[in-house]
C-alpha cells in the first residue's frame, strides 16, 4: 500500500486564489426595519398566498374582467354568507354539517386506531385486519357512495359512515406502517434492558409511531371533510351541501362559492389542528427549519 | 433453559458455544468463564465475532452449540447510544426499573456519571459522549451482576475517552458487577482490563492477566511487553 501524493504544483510566486466564507453571529433582535421587513414579507404566514389571490379576485371582478354569475367578488360571496346568517340559516347548517364530521370522525379514528394498534403489534391482528383495510384502500371513497345509499338509506347513516370509512382506512394503514417501522435497535435495547411487554407497548412502540399516527391523523381529518362534501352534495336536507344545492338550484352562485369556502374553512382548521399537534407531541424529534 | 450452578465465583461460564450465519461458522466452540466481578477485555480484528459472542451472553440471540450461562441480572452497552429520542434523560434510564423510586434512582446514577442537570434534556441536545454516559447509567441503574460493553467509547474523542475510562472504573469498583468490554484499542484494554482475551478464528486465542498496578498501566517496561504481546496476536507487529 504505497500511496504517492504528489504536492499540488504551483508557479512560485502565484497566489492560489482561495475563495472563503465569514461568519458572523446572527443578530439575536433584528433591527426594527428587518423585522418590519420580514413582517412585511409574509404578514399572513401561510395564508398570504391566499389573501393576496382573493385580492386580486377582487380587483378583477371589480374592474369586470370576471362576469357575476360565474365568480362574485369576494365581498359578494361574504355578503352571500352574511344574509344565510341572518336568515338564522347558516349556523344550524354548519352545526348539522360538523355533527355529522365529528361523530363520524370519531367512529372512524376510534376503528382505525384500535385496529391499527392491534395489527401493529400482533402478528394475528395483521392477518385479521390488514386485508380488510388493504382491500378498503383501493377502493375509491366516492365510488362506494351510491353503495351506501343502497344499503343505509339516504338519511344520516349513510353520511356518518361514509365519513367514518375515510377517517378509518388511513388510520389504519398509517398506524400500522409506524409501529411495525419502529427502530427494532431500539426494541432490541428495551428488552435486554429489561422492559415488560407493556413497557415496552408504553415507552417505545406507541411513542415510536407518534409521528406516523399524526400523518394517519391528517389523512383521517382530510378524508372525513372529503366524505363529508360527497355526501352532503349527493343528499341532504339540511347541513352546507343542501345549502349549496339549493343555491346552485336557484342559480344563486355566491352562495354555492359561500358554502365552498365554509368546507375550506373546515379543511384548514383540520390541518392547523395537525400541525399544532405536531408542535407539542413531536417537540424531542429534531427535525429540519427551512429558512 | 436456566440452571442455577450456584457457584458464587462464576459469573459467566460459556462452554463450547457455536454460533452460525447460514453456511459460515463465526464461533466454533469457545470457552469463557469470568469470576467474581472481574473486568475482562476482549481484543480482535474487525468481523471475527466479538459483537456475535457479546449478543450470545446478553441473551439477544440464541447459540447454535454448545451453553451459555450467564446472570439472569445483567446489562449491555450497545455501540450506538440507542437512546429513545422520544423520552427526557431520566425516563430513558429508568425504561428497565420498575419499583417505586425509579426516578430517584435514575437522577442518582445520572448524578455517577455526571449528567445530574441534564436528566430533563431531550435526548437529541447530548453531545456523543453525554449519550453514551446516560447509556451506561441505563446499564448500570438496574445494578446488575454482568455488565456486557461493546466498543462503548469508539465515537469519542482521546479526551472524553480517558474520562470515561476513569469513569468505567470507578463505576465498577462502587457497583462490584463482573464486565466485559470489547475494543479495538489495545490502550484501553489495557488501561481497564484484569483479564484481556484475544478472539481470532471464532475462539479465544489467547489470554493476559494484567496484574499491574495502575501506576505501572501508564507506563512501565511490563506494559510495553504486554503492548507488544498484544499485537503480535493481532497481527499488528512492527506496524506501530
Ligand atoms: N445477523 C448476521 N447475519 C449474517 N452475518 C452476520 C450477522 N451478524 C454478524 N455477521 C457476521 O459475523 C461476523 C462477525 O460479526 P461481529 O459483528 O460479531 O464482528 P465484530 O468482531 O464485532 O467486528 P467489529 O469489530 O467490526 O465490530 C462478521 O463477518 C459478520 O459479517
Ligand atoms: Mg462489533
Amino acid at each position: 500500500m504505497t500511496a504517492v501524493l504528489e504536492a499540488p504544483v504551483t508557479a512560485p510566486g502565484v497566489e492560489r486564489a482561495v475563495t472563503r466564507e465569514l461568519f458572523v453571529p446572527v443578530a439575536v433582535s433584528p433591527s426594527v426595519v428587518r423585522r418590519a421587513a420580514g413582517r412585511l414579507r409574509w404578514p399572513l404566514g401561510i395564508y398570504t398566498t391566499p389573501a393576496v389571490l382573493a385580492v386580486l379576485w377582487q380587483v378583477a371582478s371589480k374592474v369586470g374582467w370576471l362576469s357575476a354569475n360565474l365568480a362574485p367578488a369576494p365581498t359578494v360571496i361574504l355578503h352571500a354568507g352574511w344574509e344565510l346568517y341572518q336568515r338564522g340559516e347558516l349556523v344550524p347548517s354548519v352545526e348539522t354539517s360538523l355533527g355529522r364530521a365529528g361523530v363520524g370522525l370519531a367512529i372512524g379514528l376510534v376503528i382505525g386506531v384500535n385496529a391499527g394498534i392491534v395489527g401493529g403489534l400482533l402478528r394475528s391482528g395483521e392477518y385479521l385486519f390488514n386485508g380488510v383495510f388493504q382491500i378498503l384502500h383501493t377502493i375509491p371513497l366516492l365510488a362506494i357512495l351510491p353503495l351506501m345509499i343502497v344499503w343505509f338509506g339516504i338519511g344520516e347513516l349513510n353520511k356518518v359512515l361514509l365519513i367514518a370509512f375515510g377517517a378509518a382506512v388511513p388510520m389504519y394503514l398509517n398506524l400500522f406502517a409506524a409501529i411495525r417501522g419502529v427502530d427494532h435497535r431500539l426494541v432490541e435495547m428495551a428488552r435486554s434492558a429489561g422492559a415488560g411487554r407493556l413497557r415496552l407497548i408504553r415507552r417505545v412502540l406507541l411513542p415510536g409511531a407518534l409521528p406516523g399516527f399524526l400523518v394517519g391523523l391528517r389523512f383521517s381529518l382530510g378524508y372525513s371533510v372529503l366524505g363529508l362534501v360527497a355526501a352532503e352534495l349527493v343528499n341532504a336536507d339540511q347541513g352546507i351541501g343542501f345549502l349549496i344545492n339549493r343555491a346552485q338550484t336557484y342559480q344563486q352562485t355566491d352562495q354555492v362559492f359561500f358554502g365552498l369556502m365554509i368546507y375550506a374553512v373546515l379543511g384548514l382548521t383540520a390541518d392547523q389542528i395537525v400541525r399544532v399537534l405536531e408542535r407539542v407531541l413531536l417537540a424531542w424529534r429534531p427535525s429540519y427549519e427551512a429558512s | 433453559m436456566t440452571t442455577t450452578r450456584n457457584d458464587a465465583r462464576t459469573t459467566v461460564e460459556v462452554d463450547q458455544v457455536v454460533r452460525r450465519f447460514g453456511d459460515r461458522t463465526v464461533i466454533d466452540g469457545l470457552d469463557l468463564t469470568i469470576s467474581g466481578s472481574e473486568f475482562v477485555v476482549l481484543l480482535g480484528p474487525s468481523g471475527c465475532g466479538k459483537s456475535t459472542l457479546l449478543r450470545l451472553l446478553a441473551g439477544l440471540d440464541r447459540p447454535d452449540g454448545g451453553t451459555v450461562e450467564v446472570p439472569t441480572q445483567r446489562a449491555i452497552v450497545f455501540q450506538g447510544d440507542r437512546l429513545l429520542p422520544w423520552q427526557k434523560v431520566w425516563r430513558n434510564v429508568t425504561i428497565g426499573l420498575d419499583r417505586a423510586g425509579a426516578k430517584e434512582r435514575a437522577l442518582d446514577v445520572l448524578a455517577e456519571v455526571g449528567l445530574a442537570d441534564r436528566a430533563n434534556a431531550w435526548p437529541k441536545t447530548l453531545s456523543g459522549g453525554e449519550a453514551q454516559r446516560v447509556a451506561l447509567a441505563r446499564a448500570l441503574v438496574t445494578e446488575p451482576d454482568l455488565v456486557l460493553l461493546d466498543e462503548p467509547f469508539s465515537a469519542l474523542d482521546a479526551i472524553t475517552r480517558l474520562h470515561m475510562h476513569d469513569l468505567v472504573q470507578r463505576l465498577h469498583q462502587r457497583h462490584g458487577a463482573a464486565m466485559l468490554l470489547v475494543t479495538h484499542d489495545v490502550a484501553e484494554a489495557i488501561a481497564l482490563a484484569d483479564r484481556i482475551l484475544v478472539m481470532n478464528d471464532g475462539r479465544i486465542a489467547s489470554s493476559y492477566d494484567v496484574g499491574l498496578s495502575a501506576e505501572d498501566r501508564r507506563s512501565s517496561q511490563a506494559r510495553e511487553d504486554l503492548r507488544g504481546d498484544l499485537l503480535a496476536d493481532l497481527g499488528l507487529a512492527g506496524r506501530h
